[in-house]
């Protein structure tokens, strides 16, 4: 699971809040490996996509600024309890990872 | 002498079309991330930032938009922001911290459904404002607030 994302999403109401973890180092290139002195190159996740029964909810955009391991959370309206919420990402070096998971 | 300058052209003209085809073999990974607004991420300064996300550097400061981060963050590789937007018709919301090298953190891209409501955690080099740009019915809306970075992690 070194590329899962974990998923919560709870419908309150015509709310629906998701809070979503991913696994990733995302390098910003200007770190230096302590034992080798070496630059670590860029490694982040650039477009993560998120999706409620298949449609399009929200796109984040990211940089490198963005803390390892990234945390995202964000509101909808119109979702019920069992439909799909889908996240997924990409990285500069075109890794991917996604994942399902149910509205509760 | 003639023949001579006719080989010299079509050499080198062979060479700059091996250049066009290197150049582009080299875009090809970013073209899958057509959306992706590389040099706005790689700007320097708020204002380049914002020029070349949003096509001008000028933005209305609103009350309708509230940060949610700490006022002194112990850690900067770990500061948690949240922006709330009452804006109607919220077309996207970015996070930016002025004094990183490349201040534009990240950009949210709203769906129809959305509601104006985004968190996320952020890395900060040093003490500076946080800036939340709310783009909304075509026109660009701003708020900030400072976040103190105490490095070293003993408070300050």
């Amino acid at each position: 699971m070194a590329k899962g994302i974990k998923i919560r999403a709870t419908a309150k109401k015509d709310s629906t809040t998701v809070k979503a973890l991913m696994s990733h180092p995302m390098d910003t290139g200007l770190r230096k490996d302590k034992k080798t002195g070496k630059v670590i190159p860029a490694h982040f996740i650039q477009e993560v996509k998120c999706e409620h029964n298949g449609n399009a909810v929200l796109t984040a955009l990211w940089g490198p600024a963005i803390s390892k391991n990234p945390y995202l959370s964000f509101k909808f309206k119109g979702g019920n309890k069992g439909d799909s919420i889908k996240i997924s990402w990409v990285d500069n070096k075109g890794e991917s990872a996604s994942q399902e998971a149910q509205i509760r | 002498m003639i023949e001579s300058r006719r080989t010299f052209l079509k050499g080198s003209m062979a060479g700059s079309a091996i250049a066009v085809a290197v150049g582009a073999g080299l875009l090809t990974p970013q073209s899958v991330l057509a959306a992706w607004p590389k040099e706005a991420f790689e700007a320097k300064g708020v204002d380049n930032a914002m020029s070349t996300l949003f096509g001008s550097k000028d933005s209305a400061a609103s009350k309708d938009i509230k940060i949610k981060a700490p006022d002194i963050a112990e850690n900067g590789a770990v500061v948690p922001v949240s922006i709330t937007a009452a804006q109607s018709g919220i077309e996207s919301i970015s996070i930016l911290a002025a004094a990183n090298a490349s201040p534009l953190c990240a950009s949210f891209d709203m769906g129809a459904n959305a509601e104006g409501y985004v968190s996320t955690r952020i890395k900060m080099g040093k003490t500076s404002k946080v800036i939340a740009v709310v783009k909304a019915g075509g026109k660009v809306y701003s708020a900030s607030k400072d976040v103190k970075v105490t490095i070293g992690g003993c408070g300050g």
